[in-house]
């Protein structure tokens, strides 16, 4: 079905309208960051994370459609109390589910939300100088999208550059 | 029978709809899209569904005479607002896509042998651009004019582009999403002088009963308008064709009183063109002054009242009348769009998720805006009907959603 518009249904609604873990968290462990303003989104994530490795609060901030803010806020609440290892098994469409489904043309709104978390909880284990023995070293699916994402949006800054420089 | 997906949507967008219940005031600023009908647009046409002229212009029986003669007297009038020397040159098509796409293929394809050159410019309607790709992949040679940084075509680039295997030039009149209005009559002088044989499409879909608008004064070849620009009806709009220029036909089928579109015609949709256009010509002048008052009103309201915003396009005279379009840094259109529709104002933006599409408008990144700023673009446009509670309640409405939007975007994004 590509027919648009493409009505966002009610939970993704009722997040956007009321987002959970909205705003900067002070004092954060760990902060990652996917996507970038040239593709149209980019999410902030802020994890509070224990000595036994339980994210014990976490919270966003995003640019972005309806549809990134709430899959950036549903991910917030999925995560809270839980340890990191869990947190690295959640997928982008068990969030996807999460917010009641999401249309074929946002999944990449929930790709980069994951992408976002599990770069947060590498860059956590990283800054630790410790890696445990569930996570991958290789980045995950998630990661790759969101790292392709980023380097889109080199080329096309790249590119616009490069047009802007034969107009004058 | 519906899909378990096809159902959900419905659900959905039924209770996307149950959250604007309650609305106070609604301000429909949407017109580049769609646009709502004047009660007298809609009184006119229905008497041609099932009281008058509902037969077949080309059959002989008086519903069928009875539609003929509207059709013909339609097309009459709009003629004489355009300029036209005849009416036999306004060919009613179902609206601007459909006209442009006649146009261009219409007009280029007939002159292949003698050549294949087509000069459009950056900022042209998809229905322009698109149609002008597609025969850069059939063997045509696409040229398109950059613009400068408030959407003004350059003239020097189009002289230049212009040769001898150029068979048509299309450049709008006024541009669709940011209103800046083309030194039309010097383009076409300049292609006059580069290639005789060339030639020259407007559409004109934006200045037709916006801004002054003569064929004849112009001296384009085509061009087309479109009626619910004018708060006439969807699904009408007509192409101009000056006498004894060659544009063949895109669609085969039965021809009616209509030369280059096939199809029986959809008189009440003609009617309601016409009365619309009717009562924009009416009182011309007061229509426009009372559009760009609103417009600055807003462009004022908004770039004054909200820190980190441009204005897209030019300012002043250059600018069509009811033209505003403003891009608010660190802030999601499409997000933007939502905020403002569950407060009762309805508006486009040209960022890539709302178009759905994989990136902004063309339009915006062509005068050099970055993604980020086109992404965080609003589109709207005034017309004769708003009310100035209308502009005041939209001026009130707009501060707030950007500061919430730009609430969640915190300060994700900043500095890069």
């Amino acid at each position: 079905m590509s027919r648009a518009p493409l009505p966002y249904n009610p939970k993704i609604l009722e997040l956007f309208r009321n987002p959970k873990n909205l705003g900067k968290m002070e004092d954060a462990t760990v902060k990652a960051v996917a996507g970038n303003p040239m593709c149209g989104d980019m999410i902030t994530f802020y994890l509070k994370i224990n000595e036994h490795d339980v994210i014990e609060k976490a919270s966003f901030e995003s640019y972005g459609c309806a549809a990134n803010i709430a899959t950036s806020s549903i991910v917030t609440e999925m995560i809270k109390g839980i340890t990191l290892e869990d947190a690295w098994k959640i997928s982008y469409k068990s969030v996807a589910e999460s917010v009641g489904g999401l249309p074929s043309i946002k999944f990449h709104c929930g790709i980069l939300a994951v992408g976002a978390l599990k770069r947060a909880i590498r860059k956590y284990y990283e800054t630790k100088g410790t890696r445990p023995s569930w996570l991958e070293k290789e980045p995950s699916f998630e990661e790759k999208q969101a790292l392709e994402e980023e380097e889109l949006a080199k080329v096309l800054s790249k590119k616009m550059k490069l047009e802007e420089g034969k107009k004058c | 029978m519906l899909t378990q997906v096809e159902c959900g949507l419905i659900e959905n967008v039924k209770e996307l709809l149950k959250a604007h219940e309650g609305l106070k005031h609604e301000v429909y600023l949407d017109n580049e899209n769609s646009s709502i009908l004047p009660d007298e647009v809609v009184e006119a046409m229905l008497p041609y569904y099932n009281r008058r002229a509902y037969g077949n212009p080309t059959l002989t029986h008086k519903p069928g005479w009875e539609a003929f003669e509207t059709i013909m007297e339609s097309a009459q009038k709009v003629a004489t607002f355009l300029g036209c020397k005849t009416l036999e040159e306004v060919n009613f098509t179902p609206g601007e896509t459909e006209a442009n796409n006649l146009a261009i293929m219409g007009a280029a394809i007939p002159m292949s042998e003698k050549g294949r050159k087509i000069v459009i410019s950056e900022v042209e309607p998809l229905s322009v651009l698109n149609v002008a790709e597609m025969l850069q992949k059939r063997g045509f040679t696409v040229a398109k004019i950059p613009v400068d940084s408030e959407g003004l075509i350059s003239l020097e680039k189009l002289e230049q582009a212009v040769d001898k295997e150029t068979v048509l030039v299309s450049l709008s009149t006024v541009n669709h999403e940011i209103g800046t209005i083309q030194p039309i009559k010097e383009a076409v002088e300049i292609v006059r002088g580069r290639n005789s044989n060339a030639m020259f499409h407007t559409d004109a879909s934006d200045a037709y009963g916006k801004i002054p608008f003569n064929v004849q004064d112009l001296g384009v070849d085509l061009a087309t308008v479109s009626s619910y620009k004018i708060l006439g009806p969807r699904g009408i709009g007509a192409l101009y064709v000056r006498e004894r220029v060659n544009v063949e036909r895109i669609l085969e089928g039965q021809i009616g009183t209509q030369r280059l579109w096939p199809g029986v015609e959809n008189t009440p949709l003609i009617v309601g063109f016409t009365t619309a256009s009717e009562l924009v010509f009416q009182n011309f002048e007061a229509n426009r002054t009372r559009m760009q008052e609103w417009r600055d009103k807003l462009i004022d309201g908004i770039t004054c009242g909200i820190p980190d915003v441009l204005l897209n396009g030019p300012a002043g005279d250059k600018r069509a009348p009811d033209n505003v379009n403003t891009s608010f840094l660190r802030c999601e259109g499409e997000a933007l769009t939502i905020e403002l529709s569950l407060n009762g104002v309805y508006v486009s933006s040209g960022s890539a998720c709302s178009r759905r599409l994989l990136q902004p408008s063309h339009v915006l990144v062509a005068i050099g805006r970055k993604f980020d700023e086109a992404h965080g673009s609003i589109l709207m446009k005034v017309t004769r009907m708003h009310t100035e509670e209308d502009i005041n309640h939209t001026l009130k409405i707009v501060p707030r959603a950007v500061q919430r939007i730009r609430g969640i975007t915190g300060s994700t994004g900043v500095g890069r």
